[in-house]
């Protein structure tokens, strides 16, 4: 029914822009982790994997590419401990209020991510209002300094964060269930219980995947939380690569962090697809 | 039906328990939002409990504060532009992705995703070594580029859902009886699609007004707004960001109602791909013979 000018027409404009403006700066960035740079911040276009054993070699690299991981990793189980409760609620118990619920998760997700991430620090700060809440009630007499400027500051405003995108996909596949199923299981005879490890539960898998990714990943290469919250000691991998390409100015070494994150991400969106599938039904 | 079913059953403690942890986890997602209304009236400044001097001084600042609403004006400009990048190639990328047979398509509609749920820095960062090649000064136009680029995957992921629904009689009908392929994509196919179109344009504009990994390395001189905002947090709190973030939320507020108001009144069934769950299964569920 469409013509080849047609299909010409839709095709040609879309593909060419994502070739130059993502293919393109993409395999530039490839390039460019390839290449070094002179103390007279010149960049050499010469060929070598001296970025690469850098990497390897520079402890303060990968310990802070697996302290980001280990932070992205307790943001993915905190999401989903909140997160497929309140979706097995909506999708089980909410009964009429089951919309309005649901939109009272979405929500959050249109405020500013700077701006919440900005709220947890004027709650969790020194004169914060946690800190002065809990002085004015007497459980404390001094300030808990240990709740800004740490990963676990990180931690908590990552899981606020993403919390709802974990929500999303496991409610979305938990709609999915058909409901004669679960009737079905009870009729008979299993318990509540039993209901849910042996069906639910398993049939929600592909959106506890889904979830579970969205949440690592998205956390994985966030920079402004820990800027933000983070302190020296909740410093993540994406803020080496804004210093680098800021003041420290080693673009080529930028590269190949960045050129790592993007291989673990791929490979965990690539992993997650197969896990879906595996699971659905 | 589950619902009546399981009150018949003894799952009272069990649904007390869920409907405990909801609570508690709506708290959650609340409580900081809360607070930091809260604060944009406390003459205190921000912290301190319990809040007094309750006071609208913050705002009158915010009013007069030349430099935020420059940076409002900015990212403005840069939303709209962004929306006008992405739907105009997020649109054809959807009909392409929906209608035609190309090489390489499923590379394409992978890369397309790419950088939505990539690390914004890693989109910023390539982009703006680009541009340094290309020797493009850093500014609206480079912001723009990045941001429309970026959010093409919303319009063609919303899009895309919307022309799995379309039933393509009535652009065939037009085909039919004489109109080009021009006059039924602008007669059929658009009016057809307004619903994903507007819920994309919405999205594409809330998060490009949100934007700060990608814009982080594609800003020239001028701040956006998350930007300004980002500069003046790094120098120190001031309820003025209480009061600034308080409208921002508020007008996010309203593009949330606005959505909903004009999807009931047009229909209901057609959800916001990216955020809504798929009511067709809920109504299968309830009636899992629709033959009948």
């Amino acid at each position: 029914m469409f013509s080849r000018a047609y299909k010409t027409a839709v095709t040609v404009p879309p593909l060419a822009w994502v070739a130059v403006f993502l293919l393109f700066p993409y395999a530039l960035m490839f390039c460019y982790s390839f290449w070094s740079v002179t103390p007279a911040q010149t960049i050499l276009h010469s060929w070598s994997l001296d970025n690469y054993k850098e990497l390897f070699q520079k402890p303060v690299y990968w310990q802070t590419l697996l302290r980001s991981m280990w932070i992205a990793a307790r943001v993915m189980l905190f999401s989903l401990l909140l997160g497929y409760p309140l979706a097995y609620f909506l999708s089980f118990y909410a009964g009429k209020r089951k919309d309005l619920l649901y939109q009272m998760v979405i929500i959050p997700l249109w405020v500013s991510y700077l701006v919440r991430a900005y709220a947890w620090k004027t709650i969790l700060g020194s004169d914060g209002v946690l800190n002065t809440l809990l002085q004015y009630v007497h459980l404390t007499s001094h300030p808990l300094d240990f709740l800004l400027y740490s990963p676990f500051a990180v931690v908590l405003t990552l899981t606020h964060i993403y919390t709802p995108f974990t929500i999303l996909p496991i409610y979305a596949s938990l709609e999915h269930i058909p409901r004669n199923l679960v009737e079905a299981s009870h009729d008979l005879g299993a318990t509540l219980a039993q209901t849910f490890w042996k069906v639910i539960f398993p049939l929600s898998i592909p959106g506890v995947v889904a979830g579970a990714t969205f949440a690592f990943v998205l956390s994985l290469g966030d920079f402004l939380a820990p800027l933000l919250l983070g302190g020296p000691s909740g410093i993540m991998i994406s803020n080496i690569v804004v210093s680098l390409f800021g003041a420290a100015y080693n673009w080529p070494l930028g590269a190949a962090i960045s050129l790592g994150m993007l291989v673990i991400v791929v490979s965990l969106l690539f992993m997650s697809e197969r896990l879906e599938k595996k699971w659905s039904f | 039906m589950i619902l009546a079913d399981s009150q018949q059953r003894p799952t009272a403690p069990r649904a007390i328990w869920l409907l405990l942890h909801a609570s508690a986890v709506f708290a959650f997602l609340y409580l900081p939002i809360a607070v930091l209304i809260l604060y944009s009236f406390n003459g205190q400044g921000v912290g301190g409990f319990p809040p007094h001097h309750l006071t609208l001084d913050w705002y009158r600042i915010l009013f007069a504060d030349a430099a935020i609403w420059d940076a409002v004006l900015y990212s403005l400009k840069l939303a709209l532009a962004a929306i006008v990048i992405a739907l105009g190639f997020g649109i054809p990328a959807a009909l392409a992705l929906d209608r035609a047979n190309f090489p390489g398509k499923t590379v394409f509609r992978r890369l397309v995703l790419l950088p939505l749920i990539l690390p914004g820095i890693i989109t910023g960062l390539s982009l703006s070594m680009l541009f340094k090649l290309a020797d493009v000064r850093l500014g609206l136009l480079t912001l723009v580029l990045g941001h429309g680029t970026a959010l093409i995957s919303v319009a063609t992921t919303e899009v895309f859902a919307g022309l799995q629904k379309l039933d393509r009689a009535q652009e065939e009908a037009s085909l039919d009886l004489g109109a080009n392929y021009w006059q039924t994509f602008w007669r059929i196919t658009v009016p057809n699609l307004k619903l994903p179109i507007i819920g994309a344009a919405l999205l594409i504009f809330t998060l490009s007004m949100d934007e700060i990994a990608v814009s982080f390395f594609l800003i020239g001189r001028d701040n956006t707004l998350p930007l300004e905002i980002w500069g003046r947090l790094r120098r120190g709190i001031t309820p003025e960001i209480n009061a600034v973030s308080t409208i921002i939320f508020l007008f996010s507020l309203l593009t949330i109602v606005f959505w909903y108001r004009l999807r009931s009144q047009s229909a209901p069934d057609v959800g916001m791909e990216l955020l809504d769950p798929p009511h067709e299964n809920v109504n299968l569920s309830t009636n899992p013979n629709p033959a009948d």
